[in-house]
Parts: structure tokens; C-alpha cells; sequence
């Protein structure tokens, strides 16, 4: 596990420092220094082990306040000023645990909701006016808007701007029956029918290939794959917040970057390989870019 | 310790009065050789300076042995690969000296890319009286000679050249780190990235390879060989460190690609310590053999630890360098200096070891008395002929008079390299451009 208290910058700093340093180390002279490349690759293998622990942290967090979220949904109708308590006390605790790693929450957050980011909890009838919108959208996924307009003003929710959230959960799938235009979602395993096709449409719209599918598993797979590219969706959100300092790479050195790292060492030494190696190089390319996965896909999005 | 500071500040650059320095001038090795009369020194300019040790005189005892420059040549001069678009930098990464066994003296030099064997010699006669040319060298008209003369040695004035007598090159792909003369006299080895070769002096059109850490796919490369060096006694052993903190003790009897170790030094990794950067500060830049070959120390970027070869486990002795920057290794990172390579020396007695920090202190450990002092490689600071005064580094809270702040470090003022006389203590360090003597005070 490792420990990021004392290190002044978080891991994504670290990881646009590391890329810049291997891509200096092209120009320097006397050659690709591969001790030097190796050390720097360890610290970007570390600092995206870091930058992924926290990404699927948020997810969980986020996951729990949308079944809180859910329950408070559920009871409002009988009790408004029970779900207002009960609100505050779920979302106290949300919140509560946002307040904790201010910089993960926020970090999901639209730009211009910074500021009020982590604040204490508003007066009950603040509370209660988001609710009422819930009501009306119950099979939309909760978005981060959700998440804090509890804790301060209303935020008019907008519709398709985090479809991708949805795909975050796993553990859901989501069909949608053509015939009868019924959304059903499995959820754990359990069955629960959703309403308004068309809300649900808006959500998914990152999903629009797959639902000329009738087939469950057409959505599913589609899922699967949007996993990885929540990532450079909440990139280009945060982007101005977190990296005020981090200077933009241009984008052509990134891509030669990843095909350096593509293809593994044999990227970074292959002015020094022997020619069997330039062969080798190639063929596990492929393996190498798979093996690299979400944190690739997020360096292409900055 | 007391020291007595007889200061050399050696710059070939020609402007002398600046005290930015070229990049040219900055020293990257410095060894004595087996007797301590001659210091060389390497710089990044492919150029390797020697020093030679003055005969003490009665006439004026206070300059006990004082080094003067001896000689002054260009070792190796910046190539170009034309099959890999590849500079070979000049830089001299390394020097190790040949026993003596004539008149001559013998040294390896290496960039990352060719070892070549110099021999320097003296010439302080030169011969006179030539039949066929006259004084100034002109060739005389045969006709006008009517008497024929032997010629004659006449002394002249000392000149100290230095000749290319072996150049071994070809057989690194990757950068040259380490060379190491074997205790046989006849053999040494390179040591680059990912291979270890080795060489018979004599013989420059081929080395063998005994070790080969190199992954049939490099996507599989986890750590790379840092330093390596052979047992002072036994010339069937060896050790080489790598980047992910380990030793392996090697036998060349077992096979002729000892790829497999016979012993392997390794401590395991305190989990609670680790960070980003772990695997940068494990990682060992030098190793050396005690002189009697029964202790091992290594360096890595915050501590110098002992070996002993008879224990695998842990090392015997762990000494903090500067474990001050271990809250300062993300800025470290970021300039880089966390890469640099620190050496790390024995005394003639294997009773205290030396290695340098930044902002031009270096560290001494007495492994006996467990004290350890920091001193200061500065002309703004001490005086020549001056003692040494012993330096600390505050961690914060107050901070006293003579002490300075972390944040107060020179980072750019590094000391990696460093050198113990054998026999006496006399050490020698190497500061950017500058070369620091220091001498044992005499009473």
C-alpha cells in the first residue's frame, strides 16, 4: 500500500512529471538512459496504482450514496419530513465522508460547483426541494449533482452529461425491451423495472450502437466497455481545478509517448536493441497496450 | 577525525575567475591507485588528470606530501553511432588503476561505451647527437657528413606523456557503468546496464560474457545492474548490485555464465516506509569489496549500508545519510536529483567509510566508535591549512547558529565522488569542478 501523505503532489502530477521525463529522455544525448527509464517507470507504474485505488474508491463512495440515495426515494412518500431527517442524516454521512477526502469529491464535481463544494449541511427545506425532483426522475442514475445538493444549493440536474456514471456500476445491467419499451434493471442480482424508456435513452446515450441489440448481453458487453472511459470523461471535467500548474502536453509528443510505453521497453531502448528485439518489440505491442489499460486511455484525454 | 584542508581547486577551464562551471570541467571519478602517490581524476570532457604525490623534503616539513598535477590527457572524445543515430558522450565514467610492475604506470579509463588501457610514462633524457639530422630536427644533405657519432642521452627537462596502449570497445550495447581489474593482473571486467563482460588485458578483439540479465522480451525488464567489482583477494569472485536493491555474489568456477548467483544480499523492503519512490531510493549505486573482502557496502540514495558476505539476510550495519530527504523525495524527483549516483569509499583499514550528500558536504562513519561527522568541501568556508569544522543539518523546529536548514541545501552542489588513500588518511573529493585534498593533521 502505498503511502501518499508525504508527497507533495497527488499521483497525476506525478504521472504527467514521469512523461515528461521520458519523453526528455529521447533528446538527451549519450542516448535512453535505461536505468534512469526504468526508475521513472516505476514511479508511473506506483502513481497510477494510486491514481486507480482512488478513481474505484470514488466509485464505491458514489455507488453507497446512490443506494442511499435510492432508500430516501423510496420512503419519501410516506413520511416527507421523516425523509427529510433521514436525508440529512445519509447525506450527512456522504457528505461527512466527502468532507474527509475533499479533493476526491470535489474532483467529480462540475467545475463551477467548486467552490461550495464541502460545506456544512443547509437547513432541512433545502434539502427537500432537490427530493421532489427525484421523485420525477427515479430511474435516472444519480448524478454528482446528487451528491451535494443536499449539502447546498439546488443544482438543475442536467441529463446526458454523466451517462457515463451509470456504466460505472458492474454490478448493474440495464435492458431495454424494444417491444414494450420497458427499462428493467439488474441490480445485484435483483430485478427492478424502471420507467420512462426515454429518460433512460438520454442516460445511456453513450450506449446507442448496442441498443439496436434485443439481446441482454449487447448491453452488458457495451457496459463493460465504457468502464475504462469514465476516465477521460471525468479528465476533462476536473482538468482545470486539479492541474492548475501541470502544463499541456502537446498532444503529439503524448501519442508518440504512448506508443513508446506501448511497446514497453523495447520502446525506450530500441535505439539500443539489437534487431532481434525490434521484432520482439512489435509483436507484444499489442500485449503491452492492453496490459496498460484505463490510465492510458486518461493521458490520451489531457 | 582532524583535518587539515590543503585545498586544490584544479579548473582547466580557461575562464578561471567564474564560478559558474562548464559543463566540460565537471569531475566524474576520482582513484587513487594502489600506492596513493597518483590521484586521477575523469571529467565530463573525456579528460583525465593525474596528480602525483610530492617526496616529502626536510627542508619544508609542513608540505607533507602535497599532490601537484602530473599529467594531463584526452582519454576519449565524443563518438557518433551511425547504425543507431547515437551520440557516445566523452564523459569518463570510470578509472581504475593496474598494479604497478614497472616503471610505467597503468590505468583503464571508460565512457559508456570503450574501455581503453593508458600507459604513462616519463621520458627525462633524450638523445643527442643524431648522424642524419641536425639539433633543430632538419634533415641533414648526406653529402656534407665527413665523421659518423654515436648519440648520446643528455637529460632534459621531465615530460610525462600518456599513450592509448589498449582500446577495447565494441562490446557494450548498453552504457558502461563499472569496470574492475581482477586480482589476477591479467583479466578485468565492464560492466554495462544489463551485461557483464570479461577481458584479458591483453587481448581487445574479445571479451567474454559472464553475465546476462537481459530478458528474452525487455517489456519483462524489471531492474538493471548498477555496479559490480571483484573480490580484492579471491579473482574467481565477484559481486554486482542492481536497481532493485540487491547484491549478488558471483563464483566463475561454477560456470562460464554465472547468470546464477551464489549468494544474494538482500533486505526485505520495510512496508510501512514505502512511497512513490521506493524503488528509486532502494535502488544501489555502488558497491564495493573492504579491502580484507570479508564486509561489502553498498549506497543507495539515503544510506550506506554493510554487508557481511557471510550473511545474506540483512546487512550488518545500516548509517543514514541524509535521511532528511526522505519528506523531500517528490521535489527530488522533479529535479531529477534523486537519479544521482552517490559512491561510497573504505578507509585503508576498513574501520571508516565516506560518502558525499548534497549542498558539497560529504559523511564520514566510524564503524566503531558509531560517530559519524559532516564536513564541508567549500573554499568560502574554510580556509586552506584551516580544520575542518564538523557541519549538521537542522530537521526543523529552531534551528542553532551553525546549523542549516533542509530547505537551505544547495542540491546543485552534489558530491558523488570520492577517494581514500589506502594506507594513509588522506582523502580526496571531488566537488563539480573542484578537487578537495584532505589531509590527517599533523601535530
Amino acid at each position: 500500500m502505498i503511502n501518499t501523505m508525504e508527497c507533495a503532489v497527488d499521483a497525476q502530477s506525478l504521472i504527467s512529471i514521469s512523461l515528461r521525463k521520458i519523453h526528455n529522455s529521447r533528446t538527451q544525448r549519450g542516448g535512453i538512459k535505461l536505468h534512469k527509464n526504468l526508475l521513472v517507470s516505476y514511479v508511473l507504474r506506483n502513481a497510477r496504482q494510486v491514481y486507480m485505488n482512488e478513481k474505484y474508491a470514488e466509485i464505491y463512495r458514489m455507488q453507497q450514496y446512490e443506494e442511499v440515495m435510492t432508500v430516501c426515494n423510496e420512503i419519501q412518500e410516506l413520511n416527507p419530513l421523516d425523509l427529510v431527517e433521514d436525508c440529512e442524516e445519509q447525506t450527512g454521512d456522504c457528505c461527512g465522508s466527502a468532507n474527509e477526502s475533499a479533493s476526491l469529491c470535489g474532483a467529480l464535481l462540475p467545475v463551477s460547483h467548486q467552490a461550495p463544494a464541502v460545506q456544512h449541511l443547509q437547513p432541512s427545506s433545502a434539502c427537500s426541494v432537490p427530493l421532489a425532483l427525484q421523485s420525477e426522475e427515479v430511474c435516472k442514475a444519480p448524478e454528482p449533482s446528487f451528491y451535494r445538493s443536499c449539502c447546498a444549493e439546488a443544482y438543475p440536474v442536467s441529463n446526458c452529461d454523466f451517462s457515463p456514471v451509470n456504466n460505472m456500476h458492474c454490478n448493474k445491467t440495464t435492458v431495454l425491451d424494444l417491444d414494450t419499451h420497458v427499462v428493467t434493471t439488474v441490480e445485484n442480482g435483483y430485478l427492478h423495472q424502471d420507467c420512462c424508456a426515454s429518460l433512460q435513452q438520454c442516460c445511456q446515450g453513450a450506449q446507442s450502437p448496442a441498443k439496436k441489440r434485443k439481446l441482454d448481453f449487447g448491453y452488458y458487453v457495451s457496459e463493460i466497455e465504457e468502464v475504462p472511459d469514465f476516465t477521460p470523461c471525468k479528465r476533462a471535467k476536473f482538468e482545470d481545478s486539479s492541474y492548475a500548474s501541470t502544463e499541456p502536453l502537446d498532444t503529439s509528443n503524448i501519442s508518440n509517448l504512448i506508443s513508446i510505453f506501448g511497446s514497453g521497453f523495447t520502446g525506450l531502448v530500441s535505439r539500443q536493441a539489437d534487431l532481434e528485439q525490434a521484432l520482439n518489440g512489435q509483436f507484444c505491442s499489442k500485449q503491452a497496450l492492453a496490459s496498460l489499460g484505463a490510465w492510458t486511455r486518461a493521458i490520451v484525454a489531457f | 577525525m582532524d583535518e587539515e584542508i590543503d585545498t586544490r581547486k584544479i579548473n582547466n577551464s580557461f575562464l578561471r575567475d567564474h564560478n559558474y562551471a562548464t559543463e566540460a570541467d565537471i569531475i566524474s571519478t576520482v582513484e587513487f591507485n594502489s600506492t596513493g602517490e597518483l590521484l586521477a581524476t575523469g571529467d565530463k570532457g573525456g579528460r583525465v588528470v593525474v596528480f602525483q604525490r610530492e617526496q616529502e623534503s626536510k627542508n619544508q616539513p609542513h608540505r607533507r606530501g602535497e599532490y601537484n598535477v602530473y599529467s594531463t590527457f584526452q582519454s576519449h572524445e565524443p563518438e557518433f553511432d551511425y547504425l543507431k543515430s547515437l551520440e557516445i558522450e566523452e564523459k569518463i565514467n570510470k578509472i581504475r588503476w593496474l598494479p604497478q610492475q614497472n616503471a610505467a604506470y597503468f590505468l583503464l579509463s571508460t565512457n559508456d561505451k570503450t574501455v581503453k588501457l593508458w600507459k604513462i610514462s616519463e621520458r627525462d633524457k633524450r638523445p643527442e647527437g643524431y648522424n642524419l639530422k641536425d639539433e633543430e630536427g632538419r634533415i641533414r644533405d648526406p653529402t656534407t657528413i665527413t665523421a659518423l657519432r654515436v648519440p648520446v642521452l643528455r637529460p632534459m627537462d621531465l615530460m610525462v606523456e600518456a599513450t592509448p596502449r589498449r582500446i577495447f570497445s565494441n562490446a557494450h550495447t548498453y552504457h558502461i557503468n563499472s569496470i574492475s581489474v581482477n586480482s589476477d593482473y591479467e583479466t578485468y571486467m565492464s560492466t554495462d546496464d544489463l551485461r557483464i563482460n570479461l577481458w584479458n588485458l591483453e587481448i581487445t578483439n574479445r571479451s567474454f560474457n559472464i553475465v546476462d540479465i537481459k530478458p528474452a522480451n525487455m517489456e519483462e525488464l524489471t531492474e538493471v545492474i548498477t555496479a559490480a567489482e571483484f573480490h580484492p583477494n579471491q579473482c574467481n569472485t565477484f559481486v554486482y548490485s542492481s536497481s532493485k536493491g540487491s547484491i549478488r555474489l558471483c563464483d566463475m568456477r561454477t560456470s562460464a555464465l554465472c547468470d546464477n548467483h551464489s549468494k544474494l544480499f538482500e533486505e526485505p523492503e520495510d512496508p510501512s516506509n514505502r512511497s512513490f519512490f521506493s524503488e528509486i531510493i532502494s535502488s544501489i549505486s555502488d558497491v564495493k569489496f573492504s579491502h580484507s573482502g570479508r564486509y561489502l557496502m553498498t549506497r543507495d540514495y539515503l544510506t550506506v549500508k554493510v554487508w557481511d558476505i557471510n550473511m545474506e539476510s540483512k546487512p550488518l550495519e545500516t548509517y543514514q545519510v541524509h535521511d532528511y530527504l526522505r519528506s523531500k523525495l517528490c521535489s527530488l524527483y522533479e529535479n531529477d536529483c534523486i537519479f544521482d549516483k552517490f559512491e561510497c569509499v573504505w578507509n585503508g583499514t576498513d574501520s571508516v567509510l565516506m560518502t558525499g550528500s548534497y549542498n558539497n558536504f560529504f559523511r564520514m562513519f566510524d564503524r566503531n566508535t558509531k560517530r559519524d561527522v559532516t564536513l564541508e568541501a567549500s573554499r568560502e568556508n574554510s580556509k586552506p591549512r584551516a580544520i575542518l569544522k564538523p557541519r549538521k543539518v537542522c530537521v526543523g523546529g529552531k534551528r542553532r547558529k551553525d546549523e542549516i536548514s533542509v530547505d537551505s541545501l544547495d542540491f546543485s552542489k552534489k558530491i558523488l565522488h570520492t577517494a581514500w588513500h589506502p594506507n594513509e588518511n588522506i582523502i580526496a573529493v571531488a566537488a563539480t569542478n573542484n578537487l578537495y585534498i584532505f589531509q590527517d593533521k599533523v601535530n
